[in-house]
């Protein structure tokens, strides 16, 4: 009996003081470490979007509910103006959901240009959406007002070769990112303001 | 056959370097030994798990109950392998990006439990220390120089600080099975083998 009271207690310890400790250092590290997901898995999307912005657009971010989920946005001053946001949405590729950072341009009411940030694509196939720059460039300056689509689906994209369903997942991650511009505009707008 | 305290910590550099002497913990092994960076960062981490929990265990090895040692060591384990992964997120994130899954599996990897168990919990925090000390770097340097062979042939280079340096030349043909992961048992089999020959007497 007083074995398995001694075992009670030094295990109950033992477990304790690992959670205390855990829990502190997980509180020093959690900005950092949300920080470094955003610089290194959106970041780089993000950068090449927003190209010649003139603020740190990872830093200048903030959150807005639309239809129940929070969603980041992140702002690009351009010429003194916070002219273009970014923000994440996603669709459904070959190989599972395929992340896409789309950007805004708020005042031409153009898109800025996308990027993919995850995906399980196959490479040398799907993958080409993030690693051959020429895919996505087509998506720059195209008006909001529109769908987009590949060309087979009677838009103005060209598909990677061989990897339709990425392209449309693409296509389809940019519609919804554009629907989700309609709706919170006003909102937005304000939210913009306080960034000049 | 007690050993001198410097033997205690060179014992982990040839005699019982990890996974060429005891051949132990050779899913990490096999597993991230793609470049030479990668060898490095997990062989850092595992020596500082293995310091830390070698010598908290043998701090607390009179007062740990015989019959939950395991789970003692385990939970002493964890806590440092957890801290490992939140300081690598936090500092090294493109590393932590590449080891990804193996860092959490330094728990259940059977060097460090090992280590505990047949060393820490019998001996003093001096030895111990000594003992994760070398039984760490010994790991590292194998881990560097199995990804050392298999990058070097793979691809011709060598990473170091995330830039490749170009060894081989332009006109080597890569050997791209050496950084696939049925290469990493040939070039293991290849250096089991070599150390045999070299340690034999």
């Amino acid at each position: 009996m007083r074995e398995m009271i001694k075992m009670l207690i030094v295990l109950t310890i033992l477990a304790t003081l690992s959670g205390g400790l855990l829990a502190a250092i997980r509180d020093n590290t959690k900005d950092r470490i949300e920080n470094q997901v955003l610089e290194f898995v959106k970041g780089p999307a993000i950068r090449s979007i927003l190209e010649g912005a003139t603020n740190d657009p990872i830093a200048d971010r903030f959150q807005l509910k639309v239809d129940d989920v929070e969603r980041t946005f992140f702002v690009g001053v351009m010429n003194g103006e916070p002219g273009a946001v970014t923000f994440e949405t996603s669709g459904k590729g070959y190989g599972g959901d395929v992340g896409l950072m789309v950007g805004i341009d708020v005042k031409n009411s153009q898109i800025m240009g996308v990027g993919v940030t995850t995906h399980a694509e196959t490479p040398g196939m799907g993958a080409k959406a993030k690693t051959d720059p020429s895919f996505v460039a087509q998506f720059r300056k195209l008006s909001i007002g529109e769908p987009v689509n590949v060309t087979g689906d009677g838009g103005s994209i060209n598909a990677i070769s061989g990897a339709t369903i990425t392209s449309r997942a693409i296509c389809s991650a940019t519609n919804d990112a554009l629907k989700i511009y309609e709706k919170i505009k006003p909102q937005l707008a304000d939210k913009l303001k306080e960034f000049k | 056959m007690a050993r001198s305290i410097v033997q205690e910590f060179t014992k982990g550099l040839w005699d019982e370097v990890p996974p060429f002497r005891l051949v132990l913990g050779l899913c990490p092994v096999l597993a991230v030994t793609k470049s030479v960076e990668n060898g490095i960062g997990m062989g850092v981490a595992t020596t500082f798990v293995l310091v830390c929990s070698n010598v908290l265990v043998s701090m607390l090895r009179k007062v740990i109950p015989a019959k939950v040692r395991i789970a003692c060591y385990i939970v002493i384990i964890a806590t440092f392998v957890t801290v490992v992964e939140l300081v690598m997120q936090a500092y090294a994130y493109p590393l932590f990006l590449k080891l990804g899954i193996f860092i959490p599996l330094i728990v259940v990897n059977c060097i460090v439990l090992g280590r505990s168990e047949a060393f820490a919990s019998k001996n003093g925090i001096f030895r111990s220390l000594l003992d994760g000390l070398g039984i760490g770097i010994g790991f590292t340097l194998s881990l560097s120089a199995l990804a050392a062979v298999r990058e070097l042939l793979g691809t011709g280079d060598l990473t170091i600080w995330e830039k490749p340096i170009r060894v081989l030349g332009p006109s080597f043909q890569p050997f791209s099975f050496m950084v696939e992961a049925p290469g990493a048992f040939v070039a293991l089999g290849l250096m089991l083998c070599l150390m045999n020959l070299v340690g034999k007497k």
